[in-house]
Order: C-alpha cells, then structure tokens, then sequence
C-alpha cells in the first residue's frame, strides 16, 4: 500500500475513533482495539494493553498517545501526522460549533435550570472516575502517602500541580532506588 | 499576547499531564482560574458540555477555551485561538510518542521511568480527589460554605440527582444519558418552582 494510501486509512480509523468515543480516555481504548487490532491488523492483540501503559506513562491525552504511536509505527511521521490529526479533528470541530452556541444560551432560563441537575451528575460521574483509578492504582503505604500528600498540598496551598506531580515522580524513584540498595545489602 | 498565552498554557498542559482524561482535569482546572478564562462554575458546565460531546477531553477543553478567549475580537480571532491552544495541548504527546515509538521496549523496561510512575500514579489520584472537593464545594455551595444551606432545598436536590447519578454510573448507564437525565431532572425542578431564581 502506497504512503498515501495508509495516512488516509489512518485518518479514516482515527477520525472515527475520535468523533464515536464520548468522556475520552479510557473510553477510547475498545474502540480503539476493535478498529486498529482486529479491523485493519495494524497492532497485534495483545500489544493494546502494552499501549495503554506507554499512553498513561508518557504525559498528553491517551488517545493523541496512541494514535501517533500507531501511526507512526505504519507510516513513520506522515503516519503519526494522519492518525493525530484524524482524532483530534472531531473534537476541535465539535466545540468549536458547540461554543458557537453556547454563549446564546447560556444565559436562558430554561438552561440555567438544565445545568442545576447536569452539574450534580458532573461530580458524581468524576468521583466515580477517582474511585475507579484508586481501585486500579498499587496498594502499598507509600502510595497512599503520595496520594494523601499531594490531595493536601493542592487543598491547602496553591502550589502548582506541575509541581506536585514532580515532587511525586522524584519519590517514587526515591523509594525504588532505596527498595533495591536494600535488596542488595 | 492572548494567542501565545493559549499556546504556551495548553503546552504546559499537555507536557505535564499523565494518564489522559480526568487525570488532566487538576492542572487545567489550576490554569483556567489563575488566568482568569473560566471561573470553577464555567469549568463544570464546561466538563458536563464535554461528556455529551465526542472526543479528547483535553482537545474538546482547548478547543472550548481557545474559542472563547480568542473570540472576544470575533470569528477569527475564536478560530484562531482554539487552533493554538488545541495545537498546543497536542503536541508534546505528538513529539514525544514519536520519539519513543522508536525504543519503546527499551522505555517501559527502564527502571527509572518504572519507579517514577509508581510515584506518579498515586498523586494524579489525590490531585483529582481535591479537584472533587472543590468542584463538589461550588456545586453544593455555590454561595459559599456555610450551615445555613443545609436549610435550603436546592442543597438536598442536587445530593440528590448526585447520588442518583453515581448509582447510574455504577450500572453502568452511558454519562450521555445519565446528563440528560440530569438537565430533565434540573428543568423540571426549576419550572416546578423548587429551585431558587438563578440569576
């Protein structure tokens, strides 16, 4: 198949990915498996749970992660381009018509009304999502400081969360690097 | 310079975020209100648009953002800043992942990017839980924290719809229809009389 060919696959896949996947993130992945694994064989099976790793543990949204991953494992950078440019589009696109609007209705009754329910389901949709990922996240002591540590800080101070997620990092290679002196001795 | 602004900020975002979606929520949250682009209010209204529409979130947030802080010199100047802040939310996963596409076996074996992550992992979780507190505090208290609210309808209800969307959530219930659910309940209340004027 001809370069060009394969970035307008690319594009295709990513675009559909990107406009039938709502809430983002970890939504995305089944789709995302249906479409590059089983569809078109771009990915083998197996390798889609390794790319959820590589996507959470390089900074950005999961589905640019993966999408230019994917591309530009099929097609090297024009590929990459493609991919991303297929799965952000629908999102650009999409709120950029919706803020269009917005601004007109936002000041309407009938909305102001509307948004007192849809923002009680807004908080309990990301506890739910905080809950989720603190089932899923490694049960150890020092993992429940880190989190302990870095929701006080952000609570009480206005330290950036840059910052915070640094300070984090540095200890986790802290505590991993005394774990394997001690392993060692 | 309000577009370089946009560029820069989204870039920041984008570098500093791990674990996509609501995991980004904090850093963007801490962003739009120190430069002052959406107040805490705006921003869950703003999450509520996202849910219901396809997409990144963090696309859909810089796209949202870009647009209505580039747009106060008209059509153009939306267009343009929603194209900066989203290029700019995107493109250190974009160079990045090129980058480690080429040694990523080698990447996720390394020992240091490993113990980082087990550093990481917990923080984004305790960001995100402050970013509940203080979300769920203009939400239930939107006049402020005080006992005085306990008194008044409008806290029970939204606990309420709360509860019951959590429950939905739990079962599973698509957040499409689990927020429309949401804005009937809130339509009905508020023509029903049961909601203070909110003006």
């Amino acid at each position: 198949m001809s370069t060009f060919r394969k970035m307008l696959s690319l594009f295709t896949t990513f675009f559909k990915i990107g406009l039938f996947t709502f809430g983002g993130g970890y939504a995305m992945i089944p789709l995302i498996e249906r479409e590059a694994a089983e569809k078109h064989h771009w990915i083998e099976e197996d390798e889609i749970l390794e790319i959820v790793a590589l996507a959470e543990s390089t900074p950005g949204p999961i589905a640019v992660n993966a999408a230019t991953f994917i591309g530009c494992r099929q097609a090297g950078f024009l590929g990459a381009f493609a991919a991303t440019f297929g799965v952000v589009l629908p999102s650009f696109s999409v709120l950029f018509l919706v803020s269009l609007v917005y601004d007109a209705f936002a000041e309407a009754r009938a909305v102001r009304y509307a948004f007192f329910g849809i923002r009680a389901c807004v908080v309990a949709l990301i506890l739910r999502s905080v809950i989720r990922m603190a089932k899923k996240c490694k049960k150890s002591l020092p993992a429940y400081l880190i989190a302990a540590g870095a929701f006080a800080v952000s609570v009480f101070t206005d330290l950036s969360a840059v910052l915070i997620v640094l300070a984090a990092a540095v200890t986790g290679l802290v505590l991993a690097l005394a774990a394997r002196k001690e392993a060692k001795s | 310079m309000i577009y370089l602004r946009l560029f820069l900020t989204f870039l920041e975002i984008g570098a500093f975020t791990f674990g996509g979606g609501y995991a980004m929520l904090p850093l963007i949250q801490q962003k739009l209100i120190e430069n002052e682009w959406m107040s805490v209010e705006e921003i869950v209204n703003f999450i509520a648009i996202s849910e219901s529409t396809p997409g990144v979130f963090a696309v859909n947030c810089a796209t949202y953002v870009g647009k209505t802080v580039g747009g106060v010199t008209g059509f153009w100047g939306g267009f343009f800043g929603a194209v900066c802040a989203t290029v700019g939310v995107v493109l250190p996963s974009f160079v990045i992942l090129l980058l480690v596409s080429r040694v990523y076996t080698k990447f996720r074996e390394n020992f240091v990017v490993r113990s980082c992550m087990s550093g990481l992992k917990p923080a984004v979780i305790g960001l995100l839980a402050a970013a509940v507190l203080s979300i769920g505090k203009t939400v239930f208290f939107p006049s402020g924290v005080s006992l005085s609210v306990l008194a008044g309808l409008p806290f029970w209800l939204s606990l309420a719809v709360c509860a019951l969307a959590f429950f939905g959530a739990e079962k599973k219930v698509h957040p499409i229809f689990l927020i429309a659910g949401g804005a009937a309940v809130g339509l009905v209340l508020g023509y029903a009389g049961l909601l203070p004027d909110l003006t």
